[in-house]
């Protein structure tokens, strides 16, 4: 396989590359999108984002989450209810979010870090209905079923609003863009190659001397913190927030952009979630049963490309080298 | 004294019908390691279409079987053509089961409508019944009987009958199992028949008591995680016992902490958790 013949340093290199372009042209859009497609081309990077932090989980830990939509939640509940009661602006309501959902994290990994496989799945999954069913309950806080309407658009300043949709455009994708970038940087450092250990193999890890258990809460509350981030910046796209931020569906949404993409490549993921926000947003102009499509959506994927697109792609390549 | 007994019996009532739930989901990972995400949806089409054989019949009898046998027949189709495909994929799997869950949660919408339903009780018990110095309702005390003759009849089928051996064997070395003869495929396909059959059986025995809406799937497949938590996965007394004390905390929470009800069930899944992690049966 290529990815394994290139050095850690050439890999960053090459990623850094791609992504510099990727961002140039990304800076480039407003000039040429409508506000409508903007408004696209924002949600495609939030999810991106978040697609990306379940993968340092799933493609490079080896954890399979079914209630990763709890950490995207709490931190977009906790920046909106900052924003809306307290009038926070971003510099504070954001970290604070990415604060909750890293506590939420660490509370929840240390129950379901005790568990492996099929168990993590179904304890991942049970957390965040809590979650949910905190959010669905607890009217006074958070409004309940109806949500959490008219969340202002972060103030950078006290007079400099980003109301303005290409203003946001740029905010969403600085941040989408450094969050990236330190994606990329984690799974690249020796963090991220022990990690990848851990996948493969825990015994031998272990016996190498690595604190196992350290290292999976150490990745389950930095792939929290990036999904938080993830969630406050959709909090502030969609000015709302609602129990369906943390629901199943959300979380089982985000591991379908993994896999369709390829778990274990950040790029993939990141494919993946513009490929479903794009695929959503064209379905739901025609019909009104999109859960059915994307549920046919999922059977589709699991059956013919589990190894998502970049796993495709990868095995093209590797049959033409080796005719 | 009136009111522990009542609810005391309401819990357990309510706990058969989350051990009919669980006990399919236990076998079913016991035996192909499927985590069948769709339980919820079984549980729920089960009682939709019970719903629907009583209004056309009005026999509760050929409802319960109706429903039971139409779910198990959506069973076999999703075995047959989609998970035996991705046996042993934990994730697919987990894709294919929630690709099923979304489906048929989004057309029973469409179909049934948004609202909640009850199903009638049956005539025979519809009444209540003096116990003691208080008054019962009959149809609870029913669900209670028949929820220990099921645990009863699938005691016997597992520890007693020679296809329970070979579940047994099965689920204990595939391999060994395949080489012996026994032919394991067919076994994979009747135990998923028969989890969706009892998940059914759930959906439609709780109908006059808990109802169908939307949401219901979501909500017992949750319940459904939390008993195989606590009673451990692939054990069917784990799905009984927890089945129980997972019936009796939910109901014990609502009367007492109505706003937190979840954390009734879920602080002492956590402490089984921290001290036992696969639960208070389930194998190491």
């Amino acid at each position: 396989m290529s990815a394994h013949s290139s050095t850690p340093m050439t890999t960053w290199r090459g990623l850094t590359a791609i992504l510099i372009v990727g961002i140039l042209a990304l800076a480039a859009l407003p000039y040429v999108l409508s506000t409508y497609y903007l408004g696209l081309v924002v949600e495609m990077m939030i999810f991106a984002l978040f697609a990306m932090s379940l993968d340092l989980l799933i493609g490079y830990t080896g954890m399979a989450s079914l209630g990763h939509a709890a950490y995207f939640g709490v931190a977009a509940y906790a920046t909106g209810l900052l924003a809306l009661r307290l009038g926070w602006d971003v510099w504070l309501a954001l970290p604070a979010g990415l604060l909750v959902a890293a506590l939420t994290a660490t509370l929840f990994g240390l129950l379901a870090l005790r568990t492996r496989g099929t168990y993590f799945l179904m304890i991942t999954l049970a957390l965040s209905q809590v979650a949910w069913g905190i959010a669905f309950g607890w009217r006074s806080l958070t409004g309940g079923d109806d949500g959490l309407p008219n969340v202002p658009r972060p103030d950078l300043t006290p007079h400099w609003s980003l109301t303005d949709d290409t203003t946001f455009y740029y905010f969403v994708l600085i941040l989408a863009g450094i969050g990236t970038l330190l994606l990329i940087r984690i799974v690249s450092s020796p963090f991220g190659y022990a990690l990848r250990g851990i996948r493969e193999s825990e015994t031998r890890m272990s016996a190498l001397g690595y604190n196992v258990w350290r290292y999976r809460l150490a990745a389950f509350v930095l792939s929290a913190i990036f999904a938080g981030l993830a969630g406050c910046l959709y909090v502030y796209y969609t000015r709302f927030v609602s129990p369906d931020y943390l629901q199943v569906v959300r979380s089982a949404e985000v591991l379908l952009m993994v896999i369709l993409g390829g778990a274990g490549t950040l790029i993939g993921p990141a494919i993946g979630a513009a490929l479903i926000v794009l695929l959503e947003n064209m379905i739901s102009a025609y019909t009104e049963r999109w859960l059915v499509v994307l549920g046919v959506i999922y059977i589709l994927v699991a059956l013919f490309a589990p190894r998502g697109i970049v796993g495709f792609v990868r095995e093209r390549h590797a049959k033409r080298a080796e005719p | 004294m009136t009111f522990w007994f009542v609810q005391t019996l309401n819990g357990v009532s309510y706990g058969m019908l989350l051990f009919l739930l669980a006990a399919g989901l236990s076998l079913i990972f016991g035996l192909m390691k499927v985590l069948n995400l769709t339980h919820g949806s079984f549980y729920l089409l089960g009682g939709y279409f019970g719903l629907a054989v009583v209004h056309k019949t009005g026999s509760f009898v050929l409802a319960v079987l109706g429903a039971s046998i139409a779910v198990a027949g959506i069973g076999i189709v999703m075995e047959r053509f989609f998970l035996r495909r991705l046996h042993l994929e934990e994730l697919p799997q987990a894709l294919v089961t929630f690709g099923f869950l979304f489906i048929f949660s989004d057309l029973a919408t469409v179909i049934w409508g948004g609202d909640p339903q009850t199903m009638p009780k049956p005539e025979f018990f519809s009444s209540s019944m003096q116990l003691g110095a208080f008054y019962y309702p009959t149809y609870r005390l029913f669900i209670i009987g028949f929820g220990l003759a099921v645990a009863a009849l699938l005691w016997w089928l597992q520890d007693g009958t020679r296809i329970g051996a070979m579940v047994r064997a099965s689920v204990d070395d595939e391999e060994v199992a395949r080489a012996l003869g026994i032919n394991v495929s067919l076994l994979f396909t009747l135990v998923f028949a028969l989890g969706a059959f009892l998940a059914a059986l759930g959906g439609v025995m709780g109908g006059p008591i808990v109802g169908m809406y939307p949401g219901a799937d979501f909500q017992v497949l949750l319940l459904g995680f939390v008993v195989v938590i606590i009673g451990g996965l692939g054990s069917l007394k784990g799905a009984l016992i927890g089945g129980l004390i997972v019936g009796l905390l939910d109901n014990f929470g609502k009367v007492f902490f109505p706003e937190l009800a979840l954390f009734t069930i879920f602080a002492p899944m956590a402490l089984i958790l921290a001290i036992r992690p696969s639960g208070l049966f389930g194998r190491e």
